[in-house]
């Protein structure tokens, strides 16, 4: 009887904390650096994830996205920015830049091919 | 601040990045590898920085020294410009050319649209003559360039680079990036060459990596993919031997002729851990890498599945009185564990491999475009890479050769073979006049042509966009397994602990056993990636074969509307019609025959400009009458025109200037008016005074019109005609392609509000047009067809672009939209079904009604092959027959 008690009391724990890791906790945040070209830009590491995967940039100015793919997992083979119609490969071990300029201020998803790696860009 | 020797970068001694001691002294770096090359050699740094210096400092002294000035010899550069329409072009060019100071002289010469100038390099700078020429409202031809360097490090490298190119002679323009490690570079072709550019590059001590059209740059990372696939394959076949070999020792109930050993726990442990940590490292890897970003996938669920059915057998292994004491018999899961990890690695290899074929056709296009072009230079004909043809020039293509950019051809006929781009198989014919596109091949004879779209503007090139943005882009329909697919892995790992729990709980003994097993089923039988492959998938297959057809759709939206449609609405003129006026009828009164007609009425409109009389000329061409200059032209306005032939006077055209002219036409009257009943215009000839005939003139169906229309209807698509021309000769046109709906004497600018309307009544519109002049109209409808034209405006507009004019092409446009969506809808089904009916099963919701379990071994095939499942169901579309 303790046993089944301690095995659902720990199983409880476990998918709180396993919800709370993936959907509540703080993600790392950059922002982006102004160059004096008036471009904007950020280097993303790709593995398993972005890293950093919540970027902050301003509105109206050309942004920069250097995504550089260490790792050769397909998962993370191809970038959408779904709302910017863009969608490219990242080759392994390569910088992909990405280029585009935010119009709107909002959130705005980007994933991997499949939708399962997310990151997301805040344009203020 | 100090100086890195190494990279020439200053650095702020407290930032570096290190430093070495040499010769009692300290020098300091921006980088590791800037030391590290500095300690290799640190002399040779020594004595380059020295000669550094002693080069520097004479030029100090030169600066400042006026005098030289006047002595120095003044250069001379030549620009090719481009845009230019007229000698007062060249003057306004001129102007400001001449206006900058620091040039001597400047000459624009029209006839060779070149800029020659002779300058002061000290005071003025070729950028500078580029960017007045551009202020002048003129392009200037430079050739855009971009080249892979390799053993860039640090930032100051870039500056060193792009001031070396900015040097050389017909640089315009450098940007060096550090992370794409690519110069883009743009220069005069007729200053510089690639050769001298790849020497600049090279003088400052970077290498330039061979020149790599977009298809090279994909090449190491096929390489590297190449290599993986084949590490993958070794690992599955290891593992498959291993894994059979735990099945078989785990097994041995089924199959008593196993030698016993095999059975042995601590033997399968040997067995299974290879496969565990070795064969399966990548999920380990994998599941790492999310889990630091806070995410998890498929990786995650296998790893966390497979390593609980591992763990639990080695603790049965090494601790089995621990289980006895709870009364359970110690069972090991190896064959669980290894047999997973073995089928999820086939999995991935199919995949891979289905994968791969569905960017097969973006590939092929990339793989069309021209290296090279033979290009006519100061009267010689010379081989130069494509990227460094201009606007303007000439190009020589041999048969068999193919065309290397857009342009018109300017001497000499072919048949050239323009499948590749608009899907026609049969060869077209070329001569002077006619535009080729590149990238075709040009089959039987040579000609000459003028390069009019280089670059990303030629045809190859914007449709290779257009695809590549249409396969980034997804279907509405796509949005809901979006969502689901970003927080499926949690929740499947906490459906996952609460099976655990559950049978723990309330299972049938041993519990803990079915526990376990329930637990790795749930994990491993989750697909997550079967609902994410649904429908880029479908998307990048569809497009692609469109693409192979001409068929150019926009996107993944267009494609899931156009499925949709209930109403198509054709413009007339240039759509359905050929938009070129055509003889349809000619009737002859007081003997005079048909060749005479024709020969007198083509002589008379030979100097008129009238589309009409354009139409006689040609057929009189075509028939081979000799043609006459007229004398005493007169064109009368509303009327027609009368001219003197051979002679005779001629009058030609409509009733008004026969009546005009007091000529008897008796009962040809009532012929043209049945003429015109049926949508023709007919005009009176009179010869000498005396009625000779009538010719009637009428914009004629393309071929495929009543075929496409016929198949439109048959898909249940109401086709309607809108036309600026009078009700009764739009019925009349409208009747021969079998269109019942007609919407008459609509404005150019009213095409839309027709658009609007049909809209408001709830339909579903597409609307075909030429793209130019519909523009509105199209971008309005809810699927904008723009027909035979790759321009920018008409793709700009329009969701689908047909290549060819054929109107065959919007049938099989809308018959490929409706495969793409139905594969898309099957791959979603599948999907969804797939998870919601797998998940519960593996938990075991069956278990108390039935007795039935999931074997998670099954469980991990049904996974694996679910998405290999998506992948070839979106395959199918490559062959449909459009």
């Amino acid at each position: 009887m303790q046993a089944k008690l301690i095995v659902t009391i720990f199983g409880v724990l476990l998918i709180v904390s396993v919800n709370w890791y993936f959907f509540f906790s703080r993600k790392k945040s950059a922002s982006a650096d102004v160059k004096e070209e008036g471009i904007q830009e950020v280097k993303i590491i790709v593995k398993g994830g972005y890293d950093p995967d919540v970027i902050v940039v301003k509105k109206g100015i050309s942004v920069r996205l250097d995504f550089y793919r260490d790792e050769t997992d397909d998962c993370s083979d191809t970038i959408v920015f779904g709302d910017f119609k863009i969608r490219k490969p990242l080759p392994a071990f390569k910088t992909t830049p990405i280029e585009f300029t935010p119009e709107k201020e909002g959130e705005y998803v980007f994933t991997c091919g499949m939708g399962m790696m997310r990151g997301k860009l805040i344009v203020r | 601040m100090a100086k890195d020797l190494v990279c020439g970068m200053e650095v702020k001694e407290e930032e570096a990045a290190g430093f070495s001691l040499y010769k009692d002294k300290k020098y300091y770096f921006c980088s590791k590898n800037c030391k590290e090359k500095f300690d290799e050699n640190p002399e040779e740094y020594l004595k380059s920085e020295e000669r550094e210096k002693e080069q520097a400092l004479p030029e100090k002294e030169v600066e400042p020294e006026p005098a030289k000035e006047h002595g120095e010899k003044s250069e001379r550069i030549d620009i090719p410009i481009v845009g230019m329409s007229c000698a007062s072009c060249a003057s306004t060019i001129q102007r400001g050319l001449a206006d900058l100071k620091g040039v001597e002289k400047a000459n624009v010469n029209f006839a060779t649209s070149s800029a020659t100038v002779l300058f002061q390099p000290h005071l003025v700078k070729p950028e500078e003559f580029i960017s007045s020429v551009r202020k002048s409202g003129y392009e200037v031809g430079t050739v855009s360039l971009e080249l892979p360097i390799q053993g860039m490090d640090c930032a100051s490298c870039v500056q060193k680079i792009e001031k070396a190119l900015l040097q050389t002679r017909g640089v315009t323009k450098a940007v060096v990036n550090l992370a794409t490690e690519k110069a883009k570079i743009e220069y005069l072709s007729s200053e510089t060459g690639i050769k001298e550019i790849k020497r600049a590059i090279e003088s400052t001590g970077y290498k330039v990596l061979e020149l790599a059209p977009s298809e090279e740059v994909e090449d190491p990372e096929r390489l590297i993919r190449e290599k993986e696939y084949k590490k993958l394959k070794t690992k599955f076949i290891v593992g498959l031997v291993l894994g059979l070999f735990v099945f078989l020792g785990s097994s041995r109930h089924w199959f008593p002729w196993v030698p016993s050993f095999l059975g042995n726990f601590h033997v399968l442990w040997a067995l299974a851990t290879p496969v565990q940590f070795w064969i399966g490292w990548q999920f380990y890897k994998g599941a790492w890498g999310a889990f630091k970003h806070r995410n998890a996938d498929m990786n995650t669920l296998i790893a966390v599945g497979t390593s609980a059915a591992y763990l639990y057998s080695v603790t049965a292994t090494l601790f089995p009185s621990f289980f006895e004491a709870g009364g359970i018999k110690p069972a090991v899961y190896f064959d669980t564990s290894a047999l997973i990890i073995v089928l999820i690695l086939l999995g991935r290899l199919l995949e891979a491999r289905a994968k791969g074929q569905t960017s097969e056709a973006i590939k092929k296009l990339m793989g069309l475009s021209p290296k090279t072009a033979r290009v006519i230079r100061e009267e010689k004909e010379v081989d130069i890479p494509v990227e460094e043809v201009l606007v303007g020039d000439t190009i020589v293509v041999r048969p068999g050769e193919k065309i290397p950019v857009d342009g018109i051809v300017k001497d000499g006929k072919s048949a050239v073979d323009e499948s590749m781009i608009t899907g026609e198989s049969i060869p077209v014919k070329k001569k002077a006049g006619d535009e080729v596109i590149g990238a075709t091949i040009n089959k039987t004879g040579s000609f000459k042509f003028q390069a009019t779209k280089v670059g990303k503007d030629t045809a190859l090139a914007q449709i290779i966009k257009l695809v590549q943005d249409a396969q980034g882009s997804k279907a509405p329909i796509q949005r809901l397994a979006d969502v689901i697919s970003g927080y499926f892995v949690p929740i499947v790992i906490s459906i996952a602990i609460a099976t655990f729990v559950i049978w723990f709980n309330f299972g049938p003994f041993p519990a803990l056993t079915f526990a376990l097993l329930t637990f790795v089923a749930v994990m491993i039988i989750a697909c997550p990636c079967a609902l994410g492959l649904a429908t880029p998938t479908a998307v990048m297959v569809g497009t692609g074969k469109g693409a192979e057809k001409g068929i150019l759709i926009k996107g993944g939206e267009s494609l899931e509307t156009a499925h949709k449609l209930d109403t198509i609405v054709f413009d007339k003129t240039g759509t359905l019609t050929r938009g070129e006026p055509e003889i349809t009828d000619i009737v002859i009164q007081n003997d005079y025959s048909e060749e005479e007609i024709l020969k007198y009425a083509a002589s008379a409109e030979k100097v008129s400009e009238h589309p009409l009389g354009e139409a006689i000329i040609k057929r009189a061409r075509e028939k081979k009458i000799e043609l006459h200059d007229p004398k005493n032209f007169n064109a009368i306005e509303g009327h027609g025109i009368e001219a003197e032939v051979d002679g005779k006077k001629v009058l030609l055209g409509n009733l008004k200037l026969m009546q005009k002219q007091k000529i008897v036409v008796r009962n040809l009257e009532e012929k043209a008016e049945e003429l015109a009943g049926d949508g023709k215009t007919p005009m009176y000839i009179s010869l000498e005074g005396k009625a000779a005939g009538l010719i009637a003139v009428a914009d004629t169906l393309k071929e495929n019109s009543l075929q496409a229309v016929a198949k439109l209807k048959k898909l249940g698509l109401e086709v309607i005609m809108l036309t600026g021309d009078n009700k009764k000769t739009a019925e009349a046109i409208a009747r021969k392609a079998g269109i019942d709906r007609v919407l008459p004497e609509v404005l150019p600018e009213d095409k839309v509000n027709e658009i609007k309307n049909l809209q408001s009544k709830g339909r579903r519109v597409a609307m075909v047009g030429d793209g130019i002049n519909d523009a509105p109209a199209l971008a309005q409808a809810d699927v904008g067809i723009a027909i035979g034209s790759g321009t920018d405006v008409a793709m700009e507009a329009s969701d689908i672009t047909l290549i060819k004019g054929d109107l065959r092409g919007v049938v099989s446009a809308i018959e490929l939209s409706k495969r793409t969506i139905k594969i898309i809808k099957q791959n979603l089904f599948w999907a969804f079904f797939y998870n919601t009916a797998g998940i519960p099963l593996a938990a075991g919701v069956l278990y108390p009604f039935f007795g039935i379990l999931l074997n998670p071994i099954f469980a991990s095939a049904a996974m694996a092959f679910s998405s290999v499942s998506v992948v070839s169901n979106s395959l199918r579309l490559r062959r449909v027959k459009l």
